[in-house]
């Protein structure tokens, strides 16, 4: 496209050929979502994919693919994680790998019917704590088989396992025992 | 005072009234003009006088600018003096205001501004949920269903199963939140309501209501601390810090111990007989900074020497939770506390007489120095001056409480206020 404003070649002086060709960016055809004008609003997307290690935590995660799941336990004071930590908070030491029971307690729960945009697909669903016998804390999950807003805090429930593991905590959910 | 510091003045604030979306300002002017309110509240007070500030917001995610405390200290003109951000989730706020009251108590200031600003409204409300489900674990919690209703959902349904708490007493505190909230023209969402307005709208988390739960919001807020010799020039109504005190705990709520409760002077071990505590029902970390504040403000029964107090009401639950950690009433009593009209206006502790943050909205980083403001006014006598009535003004306020809080209850501050006049 010709721009009208340029001059024509030639026009300037000896020395000036080179300027008369004016420099300009290429244009495209990409363009801007406007909401809204003045004040201007408009679409700014923004994304990212992370190279994220779950570093001394991975055997929780390697371990969910075969079935099993992992708590930490310290060895020099006895405190028992039933979510995994490298380290004990009460003494400092590094903890050890312990096999969690399959079955457990409904500590308190609650179900979403609404919930953050990744989860909002899948809702309503029911958010738990599990209270193992010989650990000191608890476990988040999903608890699936249950109606929404039906679960009972006391109720025993079992770990159940993903076949095709997606190497997340939601690899494993509960049912009613 | 503990050994070593000196006493800090709070000597004025500016509040902007939070909105849904506030497209027209940035997040500089919105604190541009939260400043100016406060600068014009002590005239004495020029910019060359002000020796440094600390920037309260909580999401980079929502600013989606990194170092934004910076954009807002050179708009304000404060560049190139001291300034420092702070961030600690949702009590960003409150421990922006107790980092500006280090630097005057540590001597470095004489004048510290602790500005604050959140704008929300730049992603969709899932989105926006999204953003602060972050604040939790991201290995283990987030991706089972990160969203803050819902854990704060399974703390209340523990505490009501060890105290009997009951849906009807945490609407109460919705319907007195937002009822105070019709007085305050600061305020987001003032509303007359009833217990069954609050438990008909629409469940988000059982068992907490959309009325149960605060909205989002954008908005900026400004305190001005000042050294008590500063404090005489600026201003004949200077509002004193007397305590200051943070509490944390684990980020995780599947971490939290099942011990002892940790006690303030009017309780008893008897009075607890029993009780795992915090489990998931109660807050240490809140229990930990009122201890704090209390020790250092010389407060010995709360409930009898504090004269109001604007908490961090995100939940109509953590309210309840909240009068138990601050020693209002014991543990496991917060329910029947609201019930019996004792947090009210003219009751025996008005707790968020302003509306709080259900009905006044959440924008993260001002919102704990929104609370300040609004606590100095009471002290000042001036809620009149700034809200065009004095219907919420607490008549002879002398000692007020603020606290704000983060996470699950992973950072917590209380701060005492005191009329210093
Ligand atoms: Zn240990």
């Amino acid at each position: 496209m010709t721009d009208m404003t340029e001059k024509p070649a030639g026009a300037g002086g000896a020395g000036e050929v080179k300027e008369a060709k004016k420099i300009r960016l290429p244009e495209t055809e990409e363009g801007t979502v406007v909401f809204n004008i003045d004040p201007l609003i408009v679409k700014d997307h923004y994304e990212i994919d992370y190279i994220h290690s779950y570093a001394q935590d991975s055997p929780f995660f390697i371990g969910l693919a075969s079935g099993k799941l992992l708590g930490s336990k310290c060895p020099e004071c006895g405190y028992a994680y039933a979510t995994p930590r490298g380290h004990c908070m009460v003494c400092g030491a590094k903890t050890e790998w312990v096999e969690l029971p399959k079955e457990g307690r409904i500590h308190t729960w609650t179900t979403c019917y609404f919930g953050s945009e990744a989860f909002l697909k899948e809702t309503p669903f029911t958010l738990i704590l599990v209270e193992f016998d010989g650990f000191d804390t608890l476990f988040l999950a999903r608890l699936v088989g249950v109606e929404p807003s039906q679960a009972q805090i006391g109720t025993r429930v079992k770990a159940q396992f993903l076949r095709n593991s997606k190497f997340k905590p939601t690899d494993v959910y509960f049912v009613p025992a | 005072m503990p050994k070593g510091f000196r006493d800090v003045y709070f000597v004025s604030g500016g509040i902007t009234r939070f909105k849904k979306a506030q497209p027209d300002k940035d997040f500089r002017y919105m604190v541009k003009e939260a400043f100016d309110y406060a600068m014009a509240d002590v005239p004495n007070l020029t910019v060359d006088r002000i020796d440094g500030s600390v920037a309260s917001y909580f999401s980079d995610h929502f600013t989606r600018q990194l170092m934004a405390g910076i954009m807002v200290q050179d708009y304000l003109g404060l560049c190139p003096k001291p300034g420092r951000r702070i961030e600690s989730g949702g009590a960003t706020g409150g421990m922006c205001f107790q980092s500006a009251w280090e630097a005057v108590a540590s001597g470095r200031m004489d004048v510290c501004v602790a500005f604050g600003f959140e704008t929300m409204s730049r992603v969709n409300t899932w989105k926006g949920n999204e953003f602060i489900a972050l604040a939790s674990d991201t290995n283990f919690d987030y991706p089972v269903g990160g969203f803050y209703t819902g854990y704060y959902a399974m703390m209340v349904r523990r505490h009501m199963h060890e105290f009997g708490t009951t849906v009807e007493q945490m609407a109460r505190v919705s319907v007195k939140n937002h009822g105070n909230a019709l007085h305050n023209p600061y305020s987001q969402y003032p509303m007359k309501l009833t217990v069954e307005d609050v438990r008909r709208s629409e469940m988000v988390s059982d068992p907490l209501t959309r009325l149960d739960v605060c909205v989002m919001s954008d908005g900026a807020a400004c305190c001005v601390l000042a050294s008590e010799e500063m404090a005489a020039k600026l201003t004949d109504r200077p509002v004193k810090v007397t305590g200051v005190g943070t509490g944390t705990d684990t980020m995780r709520l599947a971490d939290r111990p099942h011990g002892d409760v940790i006690l303030l002077p009017h309780e008893r071990p008897e009075d607890y007989k029993g009780l795992k505590y915090p489990g998931v029902h109660s807050f240490r970390g809140g229990r930990m900074a009122a201890k704090t504040a209390y020790e250092m403000a010389g407060v010995t029964n709360p409930l009898e020497e504090v004269d109001f107090v604007e908490l961090h009401d995100a939940f109509t639950s953590s309210e309840i939770q909240t009068y138990e950690d601050l020693g209002l009433c014991r543990y496991g009593e917060g329910g029947p506390f609201v019930e019996a009209g004792h947090a009210d206006i003219g009751g025996k502790v008005p707790v968020n007489p302003s509306g709080g943050l259900l009905a006044c909205g959440h924008p993260v980083g001002a919102t704990g120095l929104m609370q300040a403001v609004f606590a100095l006014w009471q002290l000042q006598g001036t809620i009149g001056k700034h809200f065009g009535n004095d219907r919420l003004q607490i008549p002879r306020a002398r000692r007020g409480l603020i606290h704000s809080h983060a996470g699950t209850g992973t950072y917590i501050t209380v701060s005492v206020l005191e009329r210093g006049f």
